[in-house]
Order: C-alpha cells, then structure tokens, then sequence
C-alpha cells in the first residue's frame, strides 16, 4: 500500500497512457486522411501553412455538405520535422487507418519523405501525392501507379521559368548567350532540375551555372559574390524556407537586382519574401496558385470553418497566402478523386486502391472548378493512367513589397519535350526494379 | 534468489571465456534469440517491422561501431555517419557495376571500403589525442558528405543523389518484405555483434583497452600502439559501413547523402553515452532508447494532450522532455543503461534481500 501511494502519480500515468493507446472507437462511414504534417523545424512555415489549408478544406466540406456524399472526412497529424526517418515512422503508424476509417491517401510535402515512401506506398496500394513536388518520373503512372506528382513536376517548372525568360527577352532564339544562374537547395529536391536545364541550356544556347547551397541555407555570402562575378541576366531561386529570404537579402547586399531572379515553386510564397523586407520588392516567382482570399471557396472556408473558431492557422493574417492556399488546393485535388471514385465504387469509405483510380480519372475542367468556387485558383487539370500530372502550366507573379501580384497569363511547360525523357528515366527505374509497365490503352477502356 | 550461480564451477579456460558464464544467462539468451528469429516475424506487422525494429537494429550496430573505437579503444570520434554513408554508396556501387554479384558480398565489400577510409582518418590520431583528434574526424564528416554530394559518379549520376536499394535478394530468396528486411538485418547484426564481443574478449580487445587506459603504458609493455589504434579506427569503421549500407538499403530503401549529416553522427555517439560505453549490449539499449522513447512520448502527447496544446508545440515539448529525461538519467547513472542492466541483475541475484 505504502508503494502504491509512493507512486500513485506514476501508475496513474502509465494507466492513462495505456488507455489512451487503446482506446478505440469503431467509427464507420469516414474515410481517413493520414498527415504527415511538419510544424517545426526549418521548414516549419510551409508545413504549418499547408497543411492548415488542406485541414480547414477537410472541415469544410465536412461542416457544408457533412462529407463527401455523407462520407465525413477524417484524419490526424503526425510531426515528421520534415525528417526522412519520422516520416517514415508516420507513414508506417498511419496508413492503416484511424479507429476504422480506411486511408485515402497519404500527402507528405517532402521530396525525402516521398523518395523512403514510394515503393511502400505500391506495396501498400495507398495513392502518395506529391503536389507540385516530388520525383519528376512517376509523372509516367504506367510505371508509378501510385504516385502522383499533381499539376508541375519539377522538369515542367524549370521548362516553363526557361519559356517564360524567353518571352521576356522576345522568343526563344534570343535566348542565346544569355547567362543564367540557378541557386538550388542541396536536397535532392533541389538537385532534380539540374539535368534538365543543361539539356534546355544546350538547345537554347544559354549560358548556365548552377550553384550549391547546402541545407538549410543561412550563410550565402560566397554563392553572392560568385553570382556578382558571373553578372547573369537572370537568378533561378530554387530554394525551400529560410533558404529564401537569406537570398533576397544577400542578392541585394551583393547588388543584385530582386526583380531578375526568379523564385521557383517552393520559393513563391509571402513566408519567403516578407522576412527579406525591403530586399523582396520586385522579387518574381511562379505559382501554380495565386494568393488571395476572394476565391469563393475561401470566402466559404472563411465562413463555415474559421468564423466558427475552427480554424487550423495560429496566425489568421496567413489566412490566403500562397502556403495555405496549395493546402486548400491539395485538399480540392484529395477530396475531388474521392469524389469521382466514389461515382464508381459507391458512396461508402473507400480503400487506397479505389482512390487511386479516383486520381487517375480526375477531370476538373472550368465548369467544374467554377462549381468548386475555384476558378482562377486551380488550373484546369485531366489525369490519365500515363500522366500523373495533368496540368504543367505556372503563372508568374511579382511582391510590391506586401502582397503578390500575378504578372502573367498561364505559362505552358514544353511537355513534348520532356515526356522522352521522363519515359526514359521511369523505364530504367521500371528494369532496375523488374517492374511490367501497366499497359494504359487498355486501362482507359476498363474505365469506360 | 531469482536465479544463483552457486554450483557453477569454470575447470577450464575455454569454459571462462565463453560470452555468458551462467547458464541462466546462455538460457535466455537463446531464448531471445528464438524469440527474434521465430516469434516476431509471426506476430510482427509493417509499422513494428519498419519504424521500430529496423531502426533499432541498424543503430545498435552502429552504435557498436563507435563504441569499439571509442570505448574500448579511446579515440573519440565524430564522423560515424560519414563512414555510415561510405558503407551505403560503396554497397550500392558494387552491387551496380558488378554483375552478379550476391548482396552479402557488395555488403561486405562496402563495409570493407568504409573500413579502408576508416583507416586514412585515423591516421591522425597516431600524432594527436582526444578533443584534438575531434577535429580529424570531423573533416572526414564533411569531406566525404561533400564527395558524395559533388561527384554525381557515386549515385549513378541521378539527378537528385538519391540512391534507391538494389534488389534485396539472397540465394533466390526475396527479402523485400519487411519482415524479410527485418530479418536479414538481424542475421547481419547478430552475426556482427558475436564478433565483436570476440574481438573484445581476445588479444586485440585487451589492447585497446590498454591503449585507451593509457597508452605510455601499452608502449611499454610491448604494445603497438600505432597499430592498435589504426585497426581500431578500421574494424570500427566496417562497422559503420555495413550499418550505413542497413540503414539505406534494409531500412529507408533509399538514401541521400545528407541522410548521414553531423546529426546522424552526435545521434550515434548519444546511443553509446546512454547506452554504456566499452559494453557491447548499452548499444542495444542505447539505440532502443534513442528511438522508441521519442515515438512513446509523441503517441502519448498526442493522444492526452491532443487539442489542448498547438501540435508544434506540442512536439517542442516532447524534446524538452527528452532533453531534460537524458539529462537526469545521466546524473542518476553516468554509466549509461549496459550498468543499470547489471545493478539489476545483481539485485535479482540477491532478491529478496536487499544487498
């Protein structure tokens, strides 16, 4: 008795802690989101963004229509810190569903984290999206059937800034013997585009560095002085958190002008230009999704979520920036494949494997998207059995110093040119591997 | 008495040098090991096999690694992880370029190549000592991360430098499975972890021991302490370098070379500070520690603490936890879990007394 008092408070929490484990409550009709979400770490700003938009777009959808077709929509975060090996841990813990709502899919926003969960996520028939990221390959779904690099891999990022520094100097022929420094993050995110921009460097004839910054990217000083050596026309930014603001300030330290570099998709955000201050305006970026709350279906996420006090942001100024507004597109992109599979298999939760097919066959055209009150936020998209893709088109926008503000029509990547050379690549994985591609003629007709 | 040695008598030499003089101990022992060879994989899932067992397995040996050189022979070290990472491309360049050739060979070869960069660095410790000798290892943390990201040869010029694991196939045997993974690392750990309780058990063990108590007196009683310390850095490093080439290729399934940063190394070297040094089973609790307590303290902060606090602070104060729990420890038992494990067998020895 004398040792039970002694550590009553210790039993009570081991006895809380194995309760808590095990409590588990038969839930039916919900289908699960697993988020391996990052809310600290270097990369904090995109994570917490991010997914504070893909969660509230759950919510709202939950709280408008009470589910996708009575389905409610669930799901639980687990920190990964954007750490290779906690993602995977997460993966692991999470795929199996949450007190019996079966996966749909799994959203990790890391190229790492997406690399040690591609083969498992096959194996486990669990669909990996890999929104505007990811490896540029498995945009050939004949060979990555559950792989999902939705709207831009990064080859058709680089391709359309390349196409877009054309238009700027009047055609493509006239980008001969301009010079072009592409400043990367040393990941391998970063690293992916490399091959690509040698390949459009040599048939443009542009003149083209590429530079190295090691993770996370806080000291830039002799990437800078480099730069002011080489005196290029135009700086690719291909950076990721605080790579992003430390460039801009060391860019105008250096002397080089904001408005000739040009941010690529994950350097686009205003948690990257604001902390630059002064040293942002000018700065120029793509975006495969503008900024912004008028869209209706961010009036409606105002309205039903953060007005009743549900909302996922600690910091509701960040409410319509450029983070949390690919959380809400990645969350439109999500809950439509359930949506469309849903239409096949029946209104019930449904298990990876169907979502996946929901993927493969999602259509948003504008009539669509003008349903979904996302016109203008989501470009028009079609996704096949042999494109995983669908989209591949940015616009560019410009900071004024506090907001974004869009510069350009729709940009297309040269897709013509790259799909040999992501076939290419995706073939060499698929014998490496001792993978059969799926043969997709005959995967339209079962779908029809 | 929970268990005694009482009637255990050793006549022989070989008999004293057995790894468990008991046979309460050699009994559970195989017990644990029919327990990991038979049981698990039965009743083991996907998350046990991937995010715990794996995991635990790779950094034990890892942790066996640097603890060879740094508690049984004194050299303090710091760049584990890059020999880890020489482990995994070495593996994974032998295994591409030669054709045909069986999967425990490339291991080996890589894990021997780690051990031949091993030495190169060790080199410098033949001149200097202890903090200075930091330093040393550090260059080749950063010299070999370097190699590696730069000389896009390494990964098979992909172009991101990630690395994805060959075929895991053995004598026609597919392994891919996580069980299969669990258990090719667990035959590859157990095989590593008997010799090394050898090694420190013989000659070559009771050296380096002498070189790291002091090494004046190791010169003087007839030992080459050049020789010592330079093997020590060698089979330490073909420690790492299998443990690299596990942790790529049995683990993750792919790596990068930023995957064995400075962190990777600081991990390693607190598995074998929690752990124990110069003892050969803390890196097994050390590396268990190391990754089941983050993952306990995250499912229990997220389960009762849910909602209530924001979840990024949530998983600061799941650090600070940690953080200050190692702390603690480390004032209560500067030996490390490898001498809890040994008070607590003493106790059971005498239980129910007290002492």
């Amino acid at each position: 008795m004398n040792f039970l008092s002694k550590h009553r408070w210790l039993w009570l929490a081991l006895g809380l802690g194995v309760a808590s484990l095990s409590t588990q409550v038969q839930a039916a009709n919900e289908q699960y989101f697993p988020l391996q979400s990052y809310r600290i770490g270097p990369y904090a700003a995109g994570g917490s963004g991010f997914f504070g938009g893909f969660i509230d777009y759950l919510q709202y959808i939950n709280a408008k229509e009470g589910g996708v077709n009575g389905v409610k929509l669930t799901w639980s975060e687990c920190e990964t810190e954007y750490v290779v090996e906690k993602g995977v841990e997460c993966y692991e813990r999470l795929k199996k569903g949450l007190n019996g709502a079966p996966a749909a899919a799994t959203n990790p926003l890391s190229v790492g984290i997406a690399y040690a969960t591609l083969e498992r996520s096959t194996t486990d028939k669990l669909p990996l999206i890999t929104i505007n990221h990811g490896r540029t390959d498995s945009t050939d779904g004949s060979v990555f059937p559950y792989a999902f690099p939705l709207q831009l891999n990064p080859y058709s990022e680089v391709s359309a800034i390349v196409n877009y520094i054309a238009q700027q100097s009047g055609g493509l022929d006239k980008l001969k013997g301009k010079k072009i420094v592409t400043l990367y993050h040393g990941s391998p995110y970063g690293k992916e585009t490399s091959p690509i921009l040698e390949l459009l460097a040599k048939k443009y004839g542009f003149d083209l560095t590429l530079l190295e910054m090691p993770h996370p990217g806080n000291e830039q000083q002799s990437q800078w002085l480099t730069i002011r050596r080489i005196k290029p026309d135009w700086v690719i930014l291909r950076g990721w958190g605080v790579m992003n603001p430390v460039a801009l300030k060391t860019a105008q330290k250096t002397g080089f002008p904001a408005d000739h570099i040009i941010g690529n998709i994950w350097s686009n955000s205003e948690d990257d230009a604001a902390p630059a201050g002064n040293a942002a305006k000018g700065f120029i970026s793509i975006t495969t999704h503008p900024s912004g709350t008028s869209f209706p279906v961010l009036q409606g996420i105002n309205q039903y979520v953060i007005k009743a006090g549900k909302g996922n942001l600690q910091d509701p100024k960040r409410f319509g920036n450029v983070y949390y507004n690919l959380g809400v597109v990645n969350g439109i992109l999500n809950v439509e494949a359930v949506r469309v599979a849903q239409a096949k298999f029946g209104k019930r939760p449904l298990t990876g494997e169907e979502v996946r097919w929901g993927f493969e066959n999602l259509k948003l055209d504008d009539a669509r998207l003008k349903e979904l009150g996302a016109l203008g936020l989501v470009q028009p998209l079609k996704l096949s059995c042999a494109d995983h893709e669908g989209g591949g088109a940015v616009r560019f926008q410009q900071w004024d110093g506090s907001k974004w503000k869009v510069i350009s029509d729709w940009v297309q990547a040269d897709r013509q040119l790259l799909r040999p050379i992501i076939e290419k690549s995706s073939h060499e994985y698929a014998k490496e591997k001792g993978i059969t591609p799926r043969d997709c003629s005959k995967e339209v007709v079962a779908a029809n | 008495m929970l268990y005694k040695e009482a009637g255990q008598f050793i006549t022989e030499y070989r008999l004293d040098k057995r790894f468990f003089r008991l046979k309460q101990e050699r009994w559970a022992f195989a017990a644990l090991l029919a327990f990991a060879y038979l049981v698990v994989p039965a009743i083991g899932n996907d998350y046990w096999f991937s995010a715990i067992l794996i995991p635990v397995l790779v950094l034990s040996l890892a942790g066996l690694g640097l603890n060879l050189l740094t508690g049984y022979a004194g050299q303090l070290s710091l760049g584990s992880a890059a020999f880890m990472a020489v482990g995994a491309f070495a593996t994974y360049n032998f295994h591409l370029r030669i054709e045909g050739l069986p999967l425990i060979a490339s291991l080996i070869l890589g894990g021997l190549t780690a051990g031949g960069v091993g030495l190169v660095f060790g080199l410098p410790s033949l001149r200097i000592k202890g903090f200075y000798l930091i330093v040393a290892t550090l260059a080749a943390q950063f010299f070999v991360q370097w190699v590696f990201t730069t000389f896009s040869w390494f990964s098979n010029n992909s172009s991101s430098g990630v690395i994805t694991a060959p075929p895991l196939q053995i004598l026609g045997t597919d392994l891919s499975t996580p069980a299969g993974r669990y258990l090719l690392t667990l035959t590859v750990v157990v095989a590593l972890g008997w010799l090394a309780k050898t090694i420190v058990s013989g000659e070559l063990g009771r050296k380096w021991m002498a070189v790291r108590d002091m090494d004046t007196a190791a010169a003087v009683i007839g030992i080459s302490v050049p020789k010592t310390k330079l093997l020590a850095f060698a089979i330490s490093s073909f420690y790492l370098g299998i443990a690299g080439a596990l942790w790529a290729f049995t683990y993750l399934g792919t790596v990068e070379p930023h995957g064995f940063d400075l962190s990777r190394s600081f991990q390693i070297l607190f598995i074998i500070i929690i752990g124990g040094m110069g003892s050969i089973l803390g890196n097994f609790l050390g590396a268990a520690f190391i990754v089941l307590f983050p993952i306990l303290l995250s499912n229990l902060t997220t389960s009762l603490l849910a909602g209530a606090i924001d979840p990024g602070q949530l998983e600061n104060f799941q650090k600070m936890i940690f953080g200050a729990l190692i702390i603690f420890f480390l004032i209560k038992e500067p030996n490390g879990l490898a001498k809890v494990w040994q008070t607590v067998k003493q106790r059971l020895r005498v239980w129910p007394l007290r002492f």
